[in-house]
């Protein structure tokens, strides 16, 4: 089963690097740009470009945050889909709106494995490190680790 | 594995030797995949050092000289040198490294940061000014991380999973970590061959990987007090650790790599 929380985590690493700030911020500071000038927070991510289209679970934001969902990634485990809300071009929340509730593997990958890794890459983007030392991590281990979103281009 | 994402900046994560390496050239001119000679052979390297030490691998030499059936005049020249190495960290530990933590022949609590460091010099040589390497947790950094800012390295936090516990800051430094794992074996101290259950983590800083590994490994089998009062002897690397408690202390000379 470990070949499952190797899929899914690695695909939300991906998820993750794929719509952080560094790797697209023409469309993150342009939502929020809107966010912060219109006034109307909750439609403010329908300004950015097609690719990281509007789900319907943006929130009541403040009026300086700006929600950008990602698209729903269709793993072999079922779908995956990731929120992001940004303030001052910084991530200041992730979301997972969809994840695989299948199995009881699904249910921990979803207990342990995503909020350790939104709360590493919060953490990491914060600090703003190059890198992580820890006690050893197995090279299964490293699929959900902040050093693999780092590597991922975090 | 993967590779490349910014231009400019080469990223790239090999699977080898158990982990991870992770390679980060922030001004990389090259090519951005593993095709890149100086690249090619930084993980040429930890491939040779993986097929030739580890010992879960029955026809590695660390494997065949363990057992017996090979001598180590006819071992590549690196045996001789590691071996040379962990002796003397031995000796300035007051034997809490050992090369034979499970009873058998085992050097791999120095081999992967000697490894680690030897990869980064690997690009050195190539012509790299700046680099880091990244061996599952163990980094060599190599000049700073672009535009004359230094290295910044989270030190994770072993008891609140997901957390950093502070971060480090340095140029042509190492930090290597030692702690419990979520999973695989603990630590032992020689002295008792027991897990070593005094410290939750133990990270030590300083010019060199190799040393800065093998010290937190000793230092980790020593215990949160000998640790401290070992470390603080040791010239040219510093340390700073957190206890299964979470309290922490740091020696002193620690505060010169904090941001």
């Amino acid at each position: 089963m470990r070949r499952v929380i190797l899929a899914v985590t690695g695909t939300i690493a991906g998820l993750v690097a794929l719509l952080s700030f560094k790797s697209h911020a023409p469309a993150l500071s342009a939502a929020t740009t809107s966010g912060t000038g219109s006034g109307s927070s909750a439609s403010s991510s329908s300004s950015v470009p097609g690719e990281f289209p509007t789900g319907s679970e943006a929130t009541d934001l403040p009026k300086d945050e700006a929600a950008i969902t990602g698209q729903v990634a269709n793993t072999v485990y079922g779908p995956v889909q990731v929120q992001l809300i940004a303030r001052d071009s910084k991530i200041v929340k992730v979301a997972i709106l969809q994840q695989p509730t299948n199995t009881i593997h699904d249910i921990q990958i979803g207990q342990f494995a995503f909020p350790r890794l939104i709360s590493e890459t919060l953490a990491a983007q914060s600090a703003k490190i190059d890198a992580v030392s820890g006690a050893s991590y197995t090279s299964a281990g490293y699929i959900a680790s902040l050093q693999s979103a780092l590597d991922h281009g975090l | 594995m993967t590779s490349g994402t910014r231009p400019g900046r080469l990223r790239h994560a090999e699977h080898v030797m158990g982990t991870v390496v992770s390679f980060d050239v922030p001004d990389w001119a090259g090519p951005r995949s593993a095709d890149d000679a100086a690249l090619g052979r930084a993980v040429r390297w930890l491939h040779w050092v993986d097929a030739t030490f580890s010992p879960y691998r029955d026809d590695s030499e660390v494997s065949r000289l363990g057992r017996g059936s090979l001598a180590l005049a006819d071992c590549a020249p690196e045996l001789a040198e590691v071996l040379s190495a962990c002796a003397d960290v031995s000796a300035r530990s007051g034997g809490y490294f050992t090369t034979t933590p499970g009873g058998r022949f085992d050097p791999s609590g120095y081999v992967k940061g000697w490894a680690i460091e030897r990869a980064a010099a690997v690009l050195t040589a190539a012509g790299s000014a700046a680099h880091s390497v990244n061996g599952g947790g163990d980094i060599q950094c190599v000049g700073d991380r672009g535009s004359g800012q230094p290295w910044r390295v989270g030190i994770a936090h072993p008891l609140r999973p997901g957390s950093l516990a502070l971060v480090v800051c340095g140029r042509d430094f190492a930090v290597a970590t030692s702690g419990l794992a979520e999973r695989g074996p603990h630590i032992i101290n020689p002295h008792t061959g027991q897990p070593a259950t005094g410290l939750a983590s133990i990270t030590v800083v300083g010019a060199g990987l190799a040393a800065a590994d093998a010290y937190a490994t000793a230092a980790f089998a020593m215990g949160s007090a000998g640790a401290r009062d070992w470390l603080e002897t040791v010239a040219g690397y510093e340390a700073f650790a957190i206890t299964p408690s979470g309290s922490a202390w740091q020696t002193s000379g620690f505060r010169a790599y904090l941001g």
